[in-house]
């Protein structure tokens, strides 16, 4: 299972990766081999949207279950993944790189705080 | 009765488990409370069970003996015979839910070609397998709508001429939803214009019947734009028969289409159970409750079907749910599925002329009786509403002593509609039935 | 073999059925709305009745093979109970005809709701609901309206353990209340720790599962139902698992207030391939006036020379109305017959041998499948499908199999604590040389695991499929028939 050091990781199985003031958000190869074969993504804002840390801002699914994606800080979306409503294999197949799920502005970055950094991550207690 | 087992059997499994007796298979209950002696009576054979149900169901009186004219939710149609014969077919009704498709594609395409009937019917995209009526498949489009828009709108706008029960089941449904649902107040007797003014940038949906609970057919048009301009949903309840001769609710650009679907060949069997049509846009697919058959291939490669977009379920999604529904009218739908493809295109528009023409000639003739009157430019589909020179009550208790159930008295729900009086007319009402209770009401209310 | 749909044996101008010409004179069309299109198959009858039995051919039932599936109580559904539904008495009756005309069917849903009353130690029941789902509403809604009815608008907490079924959360969301999880004991109990630090002011109320999920009996379930009471609680009760209770234990008696019973499992209605079910709920004497409208009561009890008289009613502080009309009415009418023919004798027999056969089957493969909670089972039991030395088996594999020795597999992974959980109900109707068959394929079935996993992945291959690409189908989403555009017209 792969966990890139240099990115950012919420115990919802998130990661984010930040560029100045923006973060990329996307689900981590753990979630995505949890899920199994995703069948369809939807993102629930559109690009200019401000949501606050903590609302579900994507929905991941599979045959056999769904994930509801959190936003890892409050922010404006600048950017959304449009290639994954055609291919939300993508998730699958490259989960740390083409098949990001949003950009977003954060307004607060001390929000960063609470994120785990990949060791932690790596090491947390699973049920399964 | 239907237990197996010998008392040698028994012995020998309870051996095998342990115990000494059947008792000891319940030791960790608690003693108190522990076999309650049932104020019951003992059980019966089955030439004795039948006996008591057939007299039992003898105290009840049928169309067979009386004529009836009552609709409003719940029709007196012919059912081919094939339909039953179908039913009967026990790889079906003792099938339960198809979860292990490879056994169970008999259910699983039934399923797929009553998605696809629906969808025909009603000119939409998709339909799902079904709900459990046509009062639960209304409640499930204003479940529908309100999580469409993730709670933030929170007003419903509900025509008064949608039926009665359904709105009642909607106001149940929605007890813990904190919604404001406004429109039912509104004159009934006006169109579905009326509610225009009611819809604003809060509204989430709009809900009216076609033809509406009076039997009318109003053009939707106007409301239907109106709820779009505030890109509001817009859903429109049918009677499946209708749409043998009437356009579809697609035409009108409905978003979700409900509907009762006792009418395809489904008993009235005092109430239930019925079956809940459902269809939506391809585009709300996602949002829309209740179970899915899907197209796919066999490893053989062979087409077959599969229960589908599970996720928004209840057993996966549990409290994050849209709707907690977790099975479908499977038989039911089987028969309305058989039905309509005995029926088929041409069977369908035979039907809906008939009802048509049947009703014309009823509200025509009972237009002449003195102090009836049944407005003369109003369009309607097979049900109408007539006005009497005296309580619609009074009425229905004078025909049922001359074994007529007249129809339905809308002055139970509508107190301003007390003299109006429901009546519906379907290809089982012969032209004479029609003539014999014009002659009783002639009869008694001549000037 | 691929089997056409319906729509593609259409061949234009042929009729399935005709009507009688019109005995009336034409009426003028309402031209501003007629349809243009109708895109509806046409079949002759033949071809509809061989389409359909052909296709009914491809199902496994409760009529062709033993169907153990766990929390579905596939019961043989008697065939008494058909006939009885369909006389023109019951089927053929209006919903709204006056009630003078309809004593027999009020008559005969009385004695129900009485039966029903008296087999649960409850005072009254409602036939209202749909389903069992629809029960669950009904049920949370009621106790809603109770702590509303006293001015107690805070209590928006409902308790739901793990093992439940997903729509006891969901029946709770959907009535607006708060849902938290309690995971069970190690025993597979409700844990009373956990249980206690979520009494408080807020509390609705506790749905449980007696006998739970795992098919265990609630060794807790006395004490859980007074802390939840003691807290200003009501518990509800999912009556999924009642085909062990029958003249064992009134749920009313355990300390429930309310609770939903699927006529579709305890009492043989048939499932009908996914219903329709009939989800009655019974109420304690002070939940009464919160059942749904309308309720049938008796108004005058009738002697020698009078009958009883029946009624509708809607019920004092009633939460309204759940659906239309009566509740599934033809439903009703065979689990009545179902019932009076068994009787309180024949309703004891039901419960011990079920919960006999059950145990029988767990005895016999315990020693070779995982049971995670050593103890005597109720009806239905769970074992977890998986061996350190069969990696790559997954209990999906072991049900697959199944299918080729002609058995229906049992439940699989449900309840969700339980890893890669079977959960087999063998119900009270099957004969023992059926158990021992069953038990002989399982035992094979884990030795193939072992030294032979590919029969497993590759199973079954006797069912008129293989496998179907559930991938695809969700991706794909073909669902409906595609048709050509000119169809219909």
């Amino acid at each position: 299972m792969k966990t890139p050091a240099d990115l950012k990781y919420s115990k919802n199985d998130e990661w984010i990766r930040i560029e100045g003031d923006e973060v990329v958000l996307g689900i981590t190869d753990y979630a995505q081999d949890q899920l199994s074969d995703i069948v369809f993504v939807e993102i629930l804002a559109l690009e200019g949207d401000s949501l606050a840390k903590g609302e579900v801002c994507v929905v991941v699914e599979s045959v056999k279950a769904a994930a509801d994606v959190y936003m890892p800080v409050t922010g404006e979306i600048t950017a959304i993944n449009e290639t994954l409503t055609d291919t939300p294999e993508l998730i699958n197949e490259d989960p740390f790189g083409n098949a990001w799920l949003l950009k977003i502005k954060m307004a607060d970055e001390s929000e960063l705080d609470g994120l785990m950094d990949a060791e932690t991550y790596k090491n947390l207690e699973r049920d399964h | 009765m239907y237990t197996p087992h010998t008392q040698a059997d028994r012995e020998a499994m309870l051996k095998v488990i342990g115990v000494d007796k059947m008792e000891d298979l319940f030791q960790c209950l608690p003693e108190e409370g522990k076999f309650p002696s049932l104020a019951l009576p003992n059980g019966i054979t089955e030439m004795e069970a039948l006996d008591e149900l057939q007299y039992i169901s003898s105290v009840n009186e049928t169309p067979q003996e009386l004529i009836s004219f009552l609709g409003a939710g719940a029709y007196n149609h012919y059912i081919p015979a094939a339909v039953d014969s179908i039913l009967r077919r026990s790889e079906f009704y003792t099938a339960y839910t198809p979860y292990q498709p490879e056994i169970a594609q008999g259910t699983l395409q039934a399923i797929f070609e009553y998605q696809s009937l629906i969808a025909a019917l009603t000119g939409m995209d998709v339909a799902n397998a079904s709900h459990y009526d046509g009062a639960t498949a209304v409640a499930e489009a204003v479940n529908m709508a309100f999580h469409n828009f993730r709670g933030r709108r929170r007003k419903i706008v509900l025509s008064p001429t949608m039926n009665p029960q359904y709105r009642e089941t909607i106001h149940t449904y929605m007890t813990g939803m904190n919604l404001e649902i406004v429109g039912e107040d509104l004159n009934p007797e006006a169109g579905p214009d009326e509610l225009i003014e009611l819809i604003d940038e809060n509204t989430a949906l709009v809900l009216v019947q076609y033809p509406d609970f009076f039997g009318r057919i109003f053009d939707l048009t106007k409301v239907s734009e109106a709820a779009h301009a505030q890109k509001s949903l817009f859903s429109v309840h049918i009677n499946p028969i209708a749409m043998g001769l009437l356009k579809p609710p697609s035409e009108f650009d409905a978003d979700i289409v409900t509907g009762e679907g006792q009418p395809l060949g489904i008993p009235m069997s005092f109430g239930g159970p019925y079956l809940g049509l459902f269809a939506t846009k391809k585009q709300y697919v996602r949002k829309m409750a209740g179970r899915l058959a899907g197209e796919t291939v066999d490893t053989r490669g062979n087409r077959g079907y599969v229960l589908t977009l599970n996720t928004r379920e209840q057993h996966i999604r549990r409290e994050q749910a849209t709707s907690n529904i977790c099975s479908n009218q499977g038989l039911i739908a089987l028969a309305s599925t058989v039905y309509l493809s005995l029926l088929g295109k041409s069977g369908l528009q035979e039907l809906a002329k008939l009802n048509y023409h049947k009703a014309h000639y009823a509200a025509e003739k009972i237009s002449t009786v003195p102090g009836f009157m049944v407005n003369p430019v109003q369009p309607f589909f097979n049900e109408f509403v007539v006005h009497c020179p005296v309580t619609a009550k009074e009425v229905n208790q004078f025909l049922l002593t001359n074994d007529i159930l007249g129809g339905y008295d809308l002055g139970q729900v509508y107190p301003s509609l007390s003299h109006e009086l429901l009546v519906a007319v379907t290809e089982m009402n012969s032209s004479s039935e029609i003539d014999m209770m014009v002659e009783v009401l002639e009869e008694e209310y001549h000037d | 073999m691929t089997e056409k749909t319906i729509f593609e044996l259409s061949r234009p101008d042929r009729k399935g059925i005709r009507f009688p010409a019109p005995d009336v004179p034409l009426a003028d069309l309402p031209k501003d709305f007629l349809r243009e299109n109708l895109p509806l198959p046409e079949v002759p009858e033949n071809e509809v009745v061989r389409h359909f039995t052909n296709i009914s051919q491809l199902n496994h039932a409760v009529d062709t093979g033993f169907y153990p599936l766990g929390s579905c109580t596939m019961k043989y559904n008697p065939k008494i109970n058909e006939e009885t539904a369909r006389l023109p008495g019951f089927s053929q009756i209006h919903p709204l005809q006056p009630v003078e005309t309809v004593q027999g069917a009020l008559g005969l849903m009385h004695e129900t709701q009485q039966w029903l009353a008296e087999i649960s130690g409850f005072y009254t029941a409602s036939l209202q609901p749909a389903a069992g789902a629809h029960g669950e509403l009904t049920g949370v809604l009621i106790i809603r309206a109770y702590h509303d009815s006293r001015g107690d608008t805070n209590r928006i907490k409902m308790l739901v353990p793990d093992s439940a079924h997903g729509t006891n959360p969901a029946s709770s969301a959907m009535s607006g209340l708060e849902i938290v999880e309690l995971p069970s004991d190690k025993n597979g109990n409700v844990d009373l720790e956990l249980l206690r630090a979520e009494c408080d002011d807020t509390l609705a109320g506790l749905m449980i599962t007696n006998p739970n999920t795992l098919g265990l009996f609630d060794e807790n379930i006395i004490e859980a139902c007074q802390l939840v009471h003691e807290n200003g609680g009501l518990v509800y009760g999912d009556g999924a698992n009642m085909n062990a209770l029958l003249g064992i234990y009134k749920p009313a008696e355990m300390g429930i207030d309310v609770l939903h019973f699927n006529l579709h499992k305890t009492f043989s209605t048939p499932h009908g391939g996914g219903g329709p079910g009939s989800g009655p709920v019974g109420v304690t004497k002070e939940l009464a006036d919160f059942l749904p409208s309308p309720l049938v009561v008796m108004t005058s009890e009738g002697d020698e020379t009078n009958p009883a008289i029946y009624d509708l009613i809607t019920p004092e502080k009633s939460i309204g109305r759940v659906k239309s009309f009566h509740g599934h009415f033809g439903v009703i009418v065979r689990a009545f017959t179902y019932m009076i023919s068994l009787g309180k004798n024949g309703l004891l027999d039901v419960s011990t041998h079920a919960v006999l056969n059950a145990n029988y089957i767990q005895a016999l493969v315990r020693d070779v499948y995982h049971i995670p909670y050593e103890r005597l089972c109720m009806h239905e039991f769970v074992t977890e499908a998986k061996w350190d030395d069969a990696p790559g088996i997954r209990a999906l594999d072991i049900s697959k199999r199944l299918i080729d020795f002609g058995f229906h597999p049992p439940t699989n992974y449900f309840p969700l604590i339980v890893p890669e959980a079977l959960m087999i109900e063998p119900t009270e109707t099957e004969t023992k040389e059926t158990l021992d068959a069953f038990v002989a394929a399982m035992l094979q079935i884990a030795e193939e695991a072992k030294n032979n996993p590919e029969i497993l992945h590759n199973a079954p291959t006797t069912a008129p499929f293989g496998r179907l690409d559930e991938v695809k189908a969700a991706k794909d989403l073909v669902l409906k028939t595609q048709l050509p555009e000119d169809y219909g017209s």
